[in-house]
């Protein structure tokens, strides 16, 4: 187990090198390059802007530069804020917890919907059922989220007015219930195409673990169906799952930012997409790196989880 | 000249068993009709349509569908939405397919490579991919976008910047496996460089897979396009695109709501098409993969 955590934290080492070095030539593609909150301002003559290069070590060689960026965000220091002049870790931070909200409660909805589907596809394969959630899965899988999300808007708020069209709560109303009932659209919208994906491969897994020998031999000594089933197979095909629940973490914050979007929901995607209309340029660095850096570490914990609950991948 | 032939004739029996699993697979012929139309629809449309699609009657606007000369009805500024769709799916179209094309080709140069050499320059290549996995694709895609001039070309290329990882990966898993096979010794011991070894006695054998991830490719191409569309970073108006298309939408969703629903159904047609394609060529090609 030691060795393969070395070797786990060891490889989301250099993966952080690679996303960091990525990051840096995407900061210096933006016009003006770092020194862009300068750039902006019409005042600035070219002399004003040397000498800034200056002070700012612009002007030392690349890699001096690339080393001193990841010597600042190390220590925390991610820059500030053109727009309100505060850190851009704090303002990360007051919009983390409402994506965190809609991701959670879209990724609950995709498992508990997606192993449902992906079971039952797999003990009754090639029935209607198992051909429609196939063909389904593939249609959720083209389905623009955000257009998802304006349908549903459309049905639910603007026709039925059941559900709210966006925000994550009613102003003046701080009840659990009110925060719910919010919730709701924007989680099923964000949790489509992740139910599309956890039910094939829970399908695949599934179909897998039933044609193990174990799987034979506890029906052979009897066991009911309906608990080989609970307690052997769907175990044994949820391992994998926790692996695709790492990769797919970068896709689930691709769906949030568009999802955020058109509910208007106060999140890390809201964020980044206002800091870009507003040219706020470290706030948008600060956030590609946050979610390739969330991106990592999830799939780390994923591994480590995998290795916990199964011996035969600690051994290996 | 002899093995020339044998392998003419092969390749010959084994296309025709790949058609002919091709056309038993019912969802991928659909799939075939459905984005043949609509790119029929796209290219000849514009031409038969009473109406072009930048002319603006600001008479007629909000105009519903299924009325009078407005097929699909109007815009806010009163043009054409059928004229507006058609004009769009040939942008849309034709910027998933050349970012496709363009996120294919680097794929695979990236994976030959990463699979035939193997060692330190596999491990950075494969590291490097890794790399851009890590970033959700819309997060560095808008990023891209925001900064960059974002021109009809240049939102091709940062498609294809984002997505060129699936293939490099599917090709060097492919490639390593190859690479021990016998032909690839004799064609070493012949003393063929690396170069004709890699492309022109490897590759060929890697087309099945590719092909099937460049058509997945295609899809994934045309969906971030409308996303980036959608959110105001992508194509940019006047030119229409089936993204940018739904731009504005939300604000009439009550009181136009076919500004929302129409090109959302273009997209997810074209979408759809191609994963159905992607899929039935998957199962004639018997390319094994993970992914859906």
């Amino acid at each position: 187990m030691p060795a393969f955590l070395l070797n786990r934290f060891m490889q989301s080492a250099v993966l952080l090198v690679i996303v960091s070095i990525i990051g840096f030539t995407v900061l210096n593609l933006i016009p003006g390059g770092p020194m862009s909150q300068y750039a902006l301002d019409p005042g600035m003559t070219q002399e004003d802007m040397n000498r800034l290069a200056e002070q700012l070590g612009l002007n030392r060689p690349i890699w001096v530069q690339y080393l001193e960026w990841v010597w600042r965000l190390l220590h925390g220091d991610w820059g500030t804020s053109f727009r309100d002049g505060a850190p851009v870790l704090t303002v990360i931070s007051r919009h983390i917890f409402a994506t965190l909200l809609l991701m959670g409660s879209s990724t609950v909805i995709a498992i508990a919907v997606g192993t449902w589907i992906g079971i039952r596809g797999a003990t009754h394969r090639y029935s209607i059922f198992d051909y429609t959630a196939t063909v389904g899965a593939m249609i959720a899988l083209s389905i623009p989220t955000f257009w998802f999300g304006l349908v549903g808007i459309y049905v639910f708020s603007l026709q039925l007015g059941w559900l709210p069209a966006g925000n994550m709560y009613t102003i003046g109303d701080g009840s659990v219930l009110n925060y719910l009932h919010h919730l709701i659209m924007p989680s099923v919208v964000l949790a489509l195409v992740h139910i599309a994906i956890w039910s094939r491969y829970m399908r695949t897994a599934t179909l897998d673990v039933i044609s193990q020998e174990f799987v034979k031999t506890a029906r052979a000594k009897g066991v009911s169906e309906r608990r080989v089933l609970m307690k052997h197979v769907v175990g044994n095909a949820l391992l994998p799952m926790i692996t695709l629940a790492g990769v797919q973490l970068p896709a689930i914050l691709t769906g949030a930012l568009v999802t955020e979007t058109v509910f208007t929901w106060p999140g890390m995607g809201r964020l980044f997409l206002d800091s870009l209309g507003y040219s706020d340029y470290p706030v948008v660095m600060g956030l590609l790196m946050f979610s390739a850096v969330l991106t990592i570490a999830g799939n780390l914990i994923a591994d480590i989880v995998v290795a916990l609950v199964d011996p035969r991948i600690r051994l290996a | 000249m002899t093995t020339l032939t044998a392998d003419q004739a092969q390749s010959h029996w084994w296309q025709s068993r790949v058609m002919r699993r091709f056309r038993s697979h019912r969802l991928a012929l659909l799939g075939l009709c459905m984005i043949s139309l609509l790119t029929l629809a796209c290219v000849i449309g514009p031409y038969l349509l009473p109406y072009d699609s930048l002319y603006i009657d600001l008479r007629a606007r909000f105009a519903p569908p299924f009325s009078g000369d407005h097929y699909l009805g109007t815009d806010p500024l009163g043009r054409d939405v059928a004229a507006r769709l058609l004009m769009a799916g040939r942008i849309s179209l034709l910027v998933g397919f050349s970012a496709m094309i363009l996120a294919t080709m680097v794929g695979t140069v990236v994976g030959v490579i990463a699979g035939y050499r193997g060692g330190w320059i596999s491990a950075v290549l494969m590291r490097i991919v890794d790399g851009f996995l890590s970033y959700p694709s819309i997060f560095l895609l808008l990023a891209l976008a925001a900064v960059l001039k974002p021109s009809p070309m240049m939102i091709t290329v940062i498609i294809a910047v984002t997505g060129w990882m699936e293939v490099a990966r599917i090709v060097e898993a492919e490639v390593r496996s190859l690479k021990e096979r016998e032909f690839v010794l004799a064609g070493r011991m012949l003393g063929l460089s690396r170069m004709h070894i890699m492309f022109r006695e490897i590759l060929p054998n890697v087309t099945g897979p590719i092909i099937v991830a460049a058509t997945l490719t295609v899809a994934r191409a045309i969906l971030l396009e409308a996303y980036i569309s959608f959110l105001g970073f992508g194509i940019q108006p006047p030119l229409p695109s089936w993204g940018n298309m739904l731009n504005g939408a939300q604000q009439y969703l009550a009181s136009a709501p076919w500004l929302a629903i129409i090109p959302g159904i273009a997209i997810t047609i074209a979408v759809s098409s191609f994963n159905f394609i992607g899929d039935g060529l998957r199962d004639a090609l018997d390319v094994r993969n993970d992914t859906v």
